[in-house]
């Protein structure tokens, strides 16, 4: 075989060591993710050149201890490291990052994984913050005393990296990787291991115990148990009303381009069926979900921030007590939070959780959270119904939207308490985390996170709601409109489910975009979009102003509510079947979501009417 | 004499001197964040119901724990490791 290897570096080390950073300031951001068979495995592949043209892969894993791994995450990294997952080579060689400010707490990790049986080189990461934090390591006495180079790092900076980019130049050239620095062994109990190591940071390290530091000031305030789950609270609501009052001047100009697209697209196109395709299923039906972008954005802001800064760890400290009395525990907080965002990362970050039940538990209550696919719901809904007033410095619509996610949120513990005392019963794992010191957010790493975010969902409207428009546009066109709706395949599909909505409020076009919505929940909105535009002559009618005029309010918060609960899109079903490994799980959980959601909205729609509402 | 982490109160000091090791794979765990013999440990935030979970300053780490599991953490305090 004449092809040459390209070097491949594993980039292994605790949690927020800085491993992302490192990744994404060698790689500029540019990486695979990889799935692989079995588990999905997420981690970051990516590329980067050496002076010489030499290229190196750089594998970005999940953040890990030791060598036990007790979580399905750090079983991948190791995995991954050991060479053991499917259609993966081993990588070359490690390298293992440490925070050098948790050089005390974390030495003897790096001697753990010099039993990998790979040439290992330590990296200490944010040198300069534990220099501020009074922490003087002593490099040469160390690298002596471990057997394996070190070299000291601040990733963030190119300045920072040169040490290391010098470093694997030197490596560069030799693909076998210097053999020569291939680790001895080390023997021992990790009783035993865990000594070495603080002997050796006894001979290498000097530290100057700080009074009072700077996150340890802050975490007086934000752990406090009060003042802290006030501060908690208000963030959470600060976002929730940051995603409604800061994405309107752009969604204005999304919504004027659409506009502009289908009036371009009527005037080239000849008159007719082309046209439309194009303007009532294709444009009006994408542009329905992609104007909600600026929200969506809005919110990742905020949820990579808090991840970013630390204050994710501390808001998992915050709320671990009451996740206890539901059974679980704080660590399934941070995978519950990215289930705002999106059920299916926060499904697959359920693999922090280290017991099995409680993943299984976590995994159950995730589609509860309100994810990003149901926000362009909530917004039409709320557009459409709910005043854009202020009640006093808030935002109307924001409050109600605030309310539909605490409701999620409340039946997700009510029923991972019922599912810990049925379904997965037994002790719970402790939390045992590590509090990161507070950090700004890298401003590099922070907007390839958000980009990445941002083009999920835009990727999700061309692959998903793009064809599903189009195929909602044939069925609500053919065989015949004359007969408005209910002529169509649509009316006549639509037709069939209706009965069985119709007692909780819903009328036939909410019926046939319900089907479609298996596929993505926002695509509702789009078959909504469609089936509107299609029946309406003038195109350019807002979709908002057509539901307020046709729905009922009680239809209107049926739909919501239903949404609460909407059982999950097939992807969400797909990945709650990998990730458990059986048909009984999603089965599960899309029947229990599918009861709450009807008595939910029969419930609504019916105590709304009653009213009069 | 012999305490558990639990026993110290609020940035009260303590010295570690070993694990309960009723639970294998917990004090395997404990070890692997970072706890060890001769580190000095001190408690610095409780939650609000039953004073759980607990956050613990060890060798300028902050660890965030539950209650059951820091007990196994076996403790001296600082005066008695003077005397």
């Amino acid at each position: 075989m004449s092809e040459v290897q390209t070097l491949r570096l594993a980039l292994l080390g605790a949690p927020n060591c800085g491993k992302s950073s490192l990744f994404n300031a060698l790689t500029g951001g540019k990486a695979k993710v990889a799935n692989y068979p079995g588990v999905t495995v997420e981690y970051r592949k990516g590329e980067f050149g050496l002076a010489d043209g030499k290229t190196v892969e750089l594998l970005d894993l999940p953040g890990v201890y030791g060598d036990c791994g007790h979580s399905m995450d750090e079983r991948v990294a190791l995995d991954a490291v050991r060479g053991d997952l499917e259609g993966e080579r081993a990588p070359d060689a490690i390298l293992f990052m440490m925070d050098a400010s948790h050089i005390n707490t974390h030495l003897h990790n790096v001697l753990q994984a010099k039993n990998h049986g790979l040439p290992i080189v330590l990296v200490l990461n944010m040198m300069d913050m534990a220099a501020r934090d009074g922490i003087t390591i002593d490099i040469p006495t160390l690298e002596k005393e471990l057997g394996i180079p070190v070299i000291s790092c601040v990733a963030v900076r190119i300045s920072g990296r040169a040490q290391l980019m010098e470093y694997l130049e030197e490596w560069g050239g030799d693909v076998s990787f210097g053999s020569a620095v291939k680790p001895t062994e080390e023997g021992g109990s990790l009783k035993e291991i865990q000594e070495r190591a603080r002997s050796i940071t006894r001979s290498a390290v000097s530290r100057v115990e700080q009074t009072e530091t700077f996150s340890q000031r802050i975490d007086n305030w934000v752990l406090h148990p009060v003042i802290g789950i006030v501060i908690l609270f208000l963030i959470l609501f600060t976002m929730f009303q940051a995603v409604y009052t800061w994405s309107g001047p752009a969604m204005g100009v999304i919504e004027w381009i659409i506009a502009a697209l289908q009036r371009g697209a009527a005037a080239v196109l000849p008159e007719g069926l082309m046209t439309s395709l194009v303007v009532d299923g294709m444009i009006a039906g994408v542009g329905a979900v992609l104007i909600f972008l600026p929200q969506i954005i809005i919110l990742f802001a905020f949820i990579l921030l808090l991840e970013a800064s630390g204050y994710m760890a501390r808001a998992a400290f915050l709320v671990d007590t009451l996740m206890a009395k539901v059974g679980l525990n704080g660590r399934a907080f941070i995978p519950l939070l990215s289930s705002f965002a999106c059920a299916i990362p926060g499904i697959m970050a359920a693999r922090t959780v280290e017991q099995e039940r409680d993943r299984i538990t976590t995994i159950l209550i995730a589609p509860l959270m309100t994810c990003a696919a149901r926000w362009p719901v909530y917004f039409l809904i709320i557009g459409a119904f709910i005043p854009a007033a202020k009640i006093g410095p808030f935002s109307q619509q924001g409050l109600v939207a605030f309310g539909l996610i605490l409701i999620g949120i409340f039946f997700a513990l009510i029923m991972a308490a019922i599912f810990k005392r049925t379904l997965t019963q037994g002790d719970s794992s402790g939390l045992l985390i590590e509090l990161p010191s507070y950090k700004m957010p890298v401003f590099k790493d922070y907007l390839v996170g958000l980009w990445d975010r941002g083009m999920i969902f835009v990727n999700r409207a061309g692959r998903i709601i793009l064809p599903a428009s189009v195929i909602i546009w044939v069925l609500a066109t053919f065989p015949t409109k004359l007969n408005g709706i209910a002529g169509t395949w649509a009316g006549k599909l639509g037709g069939m489910i209706e009965p069985i909505l119709r007692p909780i409020g819903f009328n036939l076009e909410i019926a046939i975009s319900l089907i479609p919505a298996m596929a993505a929940r926002e695509v509702a909105v789009s078959s909504l979009a469609t089936i509107y535009s299609i029946a309406e002559e003038d195109a350019d009618t807002k979709l908002s102003a057509l539901i307020s005029s046709q729905w009922s309010l009680p239809t209107a918060l049926a739909f919501l509510a239903w949404f609460v609960f909407a059982p999950q899109c097939l992807s969400t079903f797909a990945i709650i079947r990998k990730e458990t490994n059986s048909w009984k799980w999603p089965l599960f959980a899309f029947g229990y979501l599918f009861v709450l959601a009807y008595i939910a909205a029969g419930l609504t729609f019916h105590t709304a009417t009653a009213f009069g509402l | 004499m012999v305490h558990r982490l639990t026993d110290l109160t609020k940035n009260q000091s303590g010295t570690i001197i070993g694990f309960d090791e009723t639970d294998a794979g917990l004090s395997i765990r404990l070890r692997e964040i970072g706890f060890a013999e001769g580190d000095n440990v001190t408690p610095l935030h409780f939650g609000f119901f039953g004073k759980n979970p607990i956050s613990v300053r060890v060798n300028g780490a902050l660890i965030a724990l539950r209650r059951d599991d820091a007990s196994a953490i076996l403790v001296q305090t600082q005066t008695e490791a003077r005397i």
